[in-house]
């Protein structure tokens, strides 16, 4: 509440250099707004997206060990297979999937489709679901196959 | 505080003049991505736990060449035009904003080029 009455304090500062007549929030505020699955989705958007920049650093790990040698790529094999290594590949992999469906979900809002509320849920959730199931799809095509 | 209006203070300081182009280039990449980024995981799942020679074979045939290159290539400028959205959205110091976009973007570069050189590599080996 003492965060509320700041602002409503700030609205009536604005309104003293002529700048708001009317008393009214001046943005959505973090604080005082639900959370809700669309804002949610938004900044998970943005963690996903910083999470696989890091793993931009792997990629080229990899990259470089396979043109380096056997010696260097039997050390990323070896350090990728450990526990620390698999939950950061489980990550990424989660990362890279949202990431790539919600950003066709940005892409068709870029169209102008999906705006309406009951779209853009339908799309979260699909996102959500999508992301669930590619991922589970490609850790058992890469590890549940018996090689 | 100042009685100036928004307007009055922005006006006559020029636009930044490639904000088109920095959403273009974002939502360029971004749908490059798309088949890329499938081709990469299908890719990379094949080869999980694969001989180094299986995965050098696999990415010195050129068309895996070129696509590891193109994905390497929009990764990068995609991921570094992000950070850089981000880096504006929430670092407040001018000089901390300049510095985080600056070493984002010059990273960004040598990770993307050593990337590319170590496929070039690989592909030119076989």
């Amino acid at each position: 509440m003492r965060a509320f009455d700041a602002r409503r304090r700030n609205v009536f500062e604005h309104k003293d250099n002529g700048m708001a007549a009317r008393e009214r929030p001046l943005s959505p505020h973090l604080q005082v707004y639900r959370p809700q699955l669309t804002s949610v989705l938004s900044i998970s958007h943005r963690i996903a997206g910083v999470g696989l920049m890091i793993g931009t650093l792997m990629l080229t790990c990899w990259l470089v060990a396979a043109a380096q040698g056997p010696t260097a790529y039997e050390i990323l094999q070896v350090w990728l297979a450990s526990p620390v290594g698999k939950i950061l590949l489980l990550g990424w992999s989660l990362c890279l999937f949202f990431h790539l469906l919600n950003g066709i979900r940005h892409l068709l809002w870029d169209a102008g489709w999906g705006f309406e509320l009951k779209q853009a849920y339908a799309t979260g959730y699909a996102v959500l679901a999508g992301t669930v199931v590619l991922t589970l799809a490609a850790w058992f095509a890469a590890y549940g196959v018996a090689r | 505080m100042s009685l100036r209006t928004p307007l009055a203070r922005v006006r006559g300081l020029g636009s930044a003049k490639d904000g088109t182009h920095h959403w273009w280039m974002q939502r360029l990449t971004a749908v490059a991505l798309v088949p890329l980024t499938l081709w990469f995981a299908v890719g990379v799942i094949a080869h999980v736990g694969a001989e180094l020679s299986a995965v050098r074979l696999w990415l010195a045939r050129p068309i895996n060449a070129g696509a590891m290159i193109l994905f390497v290539a929009a990764v990068f400028h995609h991921g570094q035009l992000g950070m850089q959205v981000v880096i504006e959205d929430y670092v407040h110091h001018e000089g901390l904003k300049l510095a985080g976009i600056v070493a984002v973007k010059l990273v960004s570069a040598l990770l993307a080029l050593t990337c590319a050189v170590a496929v070039v590599q690989i592909a030119t080996a076989q």
